[in-house]
């Protein structure tokens, strides 16, 4: 972990000589690099950027000229929201088809929808987004195209999932962001459940003349359920890199969105922000998946205390 | 041991098209060919594949001769008659060019940078991933670490901070596609070299003192290679789809270079007017591009793999 964190920052301190903006004339060029502290050595940036860190503060954005953690904060909820929407479907639709495809693996129903989660990885998210867009919000009319609409301030946050007009908004893209991974959970669900099926608890549970929906919600569910979760929490990271693409064709107000643009305008303390940021967050979720799994999984806990 | 040669187990299932003497390659020909789908998959990435290669020859136009497009022509639908007596089949895109042509070149050059980038990776991969499993130690750990750390993030999220810091342009895209991709095959190969180092054939070229490098080269490679065939099929998709991806977000390829994903990002503007053919057959195009790579690696990995055989 503390590796993890050194990589990423060390990433960090690299691209500092590269981007400078080459477009600007001489004179402007000495003034713009004066003021943005880039006249003194990199090593010198590298320590008043470490010094600032510490300090929570990550520089200021060359665009915005405001602090570049606080751009990021502020669009950090509408990211957030997005993942979480999307995560919810993913798991909705994904699990239950996943179990279906799982129990009947030769049926017409399970063989479609493995089909069609072959299609859900084949697909590319950009283009899909596009095609939502294309369906739904051109030729039906139903769903907005682009923006986050209304949103409304819970404890100083804005959101969007409590209105009729954000859920309208969020709808498409967290459609979008989802598809990935209900062809994922697709999979995994199908081939724990194909697998749960043939060992003897489950024959056991039957000779009990335990109901089939008893042996499957109970029996089956909990055990295929520790892979599942840990592939949940470990692709929320995902999604979070993934919101970049997803943000852009909806023009959704996130951090995605704010790196895409920053990269273009070469707004280095913001990418830099946001990497650091990102790179906290996965940090974070890999050590929240440890704990959970050793929660679900007691055969985890007993090999820890046994060495 | 070859890992796809026959054996008692497969010669005792009695399946009348497998001859108990045919070579491995005819063997793994007709495992892959029993199946419908993957050869259809086949055959459609064969059509693909061509149609990239053949462009100049087949496309009605050339996209980039500004002397054969024209402007007035710009935003047609698909079915309009061209000037010079053909049909714009898909359409024409803002500048006027012909969709079914910009596809065909757009295919040569994401084709072209997937595959470019998946033999780079893969030659790096495979050097690691072998130094890693024939020597050990601390040179095992260092690279396995730095892989380990890689993986742990999302491909696009690496690609993306490589585009930041090294900036753009053809060279580049290909660098941050081979970064991304190396770390699959060394893994791969290294858990494959790591299980044959431990053979009797291994061992035997050791008894013969044959130099290290013949060793790793000539026994130790070509036996870990059929999962890397696997891998590479699949990574080459993830690439072509990876640099879409990127082109789309226009950090990709350059505009003189338009891969497909540019062609989709160029329509983008013109989607909500209902222009939808100037993004929807470029996307149709990746769409079945990676969707045939996809089929045929899933039948590649069933018939490589020795476990499997039936």
């Amino acid at each position: 972990m503390s590796l993890l964190v050194f990589v990423g920052v060390y990433a960090v301190g690299n691209p500092i000589d590269i981007l400078i903006n080459p477009q600007a004339d001489q004179e402007d060029r000495e003034r713009a690099i004066a003021a943005l502290g880039l006249d003194k050595t990199l090593p010198a940036q590298y320590l008043s950027f470490l010094g600032g860190v510490v300090h929570g503060d990550l520089g200021r954005s060359f665009v915005h000229a405001t602090s570049a953690l606080g751009l990021i904060l502020e669009r950090m909820p509408a990211t957030l929201e997005l993942a979480f929407a999307a995560m919810l479907i993913a798991i909705v639709i994904g699990i239950p088809l996943g179990l279906w495809a799982g129990l009947r693996p030769n049926g017409v129903a399970g063989r479609t929808i493995m089909a069609g989660s072959i299609l859900g990885f084949s697909l590319p998210t950009f283009w899909v987004g596009l095609m939502l867009i294309m369906v739904f919000s051109v030729i039906l009319g139903w769903l907005p195209s682009n923006g986050r609409g209304p949103t409304v301030d819970v404890l100083g946050v804005p959101v969007s999932f409590l209105s009729v007009e954000g859920w309208r908004h969020l709808l498409l893209p967290a459609t979008n962001l989802a598809l990935f991974n209900v062809a994922l959970l697709i999979r995994l669900t199908r081939s724990g459940a194909h697998e749960a099926l043939l060992q003897d608890y489950v024959k056991f549970a039957r000779a009990k003349g335990l109901t089939n929906f008893r042996v499957i919600g109970v029996h089956v569910l909990r055990n295929i359920l520790i892979p599942i979760v840990t592939v949940i929490g470990l692709q929320f990271g995902a999604l979070i890199a993934f919101a970049i693409v997803t943000e852009s064709v909806f023009a959704w107000p996130g951090m995605g969105k704010l790196l895409i643009d920053s990269i273009n305008l070469l707004d280095r303390p913001v990418i830099v922000a946001y990497l650091l940021v990102i790179v906290t967050f996965f940090i974070v979720i890999n050590l929240l998946v440890d704990i959970l799994y050793s929660l679900l999984d007691p055969r985890v806990r007993l090999s820890e205390s046994g060495t | 041991m070859s890992a796809i040669g026959p054996d008692a187990a497969v010669d005792a299932v009695p399946l009348a098209r497998r001859a108990d003497n045919a070579s491995p390659l005819r063997r793994i020909a007709s495992d892959f060919l029993a199946n419908p789908i993957a050869v259809a998959g086949l055959a459609l990435l064969a059509l693909i594949i061509a149609a990239a290669i053949a462009a100049p020859l087949i496309s009605p136009q050339n996209p980039y001769d500004l002397a054969q497009i024209d402007i007035v022509d710009s935003k047609l639908p698909p079915g309009s008659p061209a000037p010079n007596g053909g049909t714009y089949w898909l359409g024409t895109d803002d500048q006027g060019r012909d969709m079914l042509s910009a596809i065909f070149y757009g295919l040569r050059i994401s084709l072209a940078v997937g595959v470019i980038s998946t033999v780079v990776a893969l030659i790096i991969g495979l050097a690691a991933g072998l130094a890693a499993a024939y020597f050990g130690g601390r040179l095992e750990m260092l690279i396995m670490r730095i892989v380990d750390i890689q993986l742990s993030f999302p491909s696009i999220l690496i690609a993306l901070i490589l585009i930041a810091v090294l900036g753009q342009g053809t060279g580049k895209v290909i660098t941050a596609l081979v970064t991304v991709q190396w770390a699959y095959y060394a893994r791969t190969v290294r858990s494959a070299a790591i299980v044959e180092k431990r053979k009797e054939y291994i061992e035997a070229a050791h008894c013969l003192a044959l130099s290290p490098a013949r060793i790793v080269f000539r026994h130790l490679l070509p036996n870990c290679l059929p999962p890397m065939i696997v891998v590479a099929t699949v990574q080459v998709a993830a690439a072509i789809a990876l640099e879409a991806t990127l082109s789309f977000l226009g950090l990709g390829l350059p505009i003189t270079e338009p891969s497909l994903g540019l062609l989709i990002a160029n329509g983008y503007q013109y989607l909500l007017s209902g222009k939808y053919w100037i993004s929807f057959f470029p996307g149709l195009a990746l769409l079945l591009t990676i969707v045939s790579i996809n089929l045929v690696a899933d039948q590649l990995r069933d018939v490589l793999n020795p476990r499997l055989q039936r």
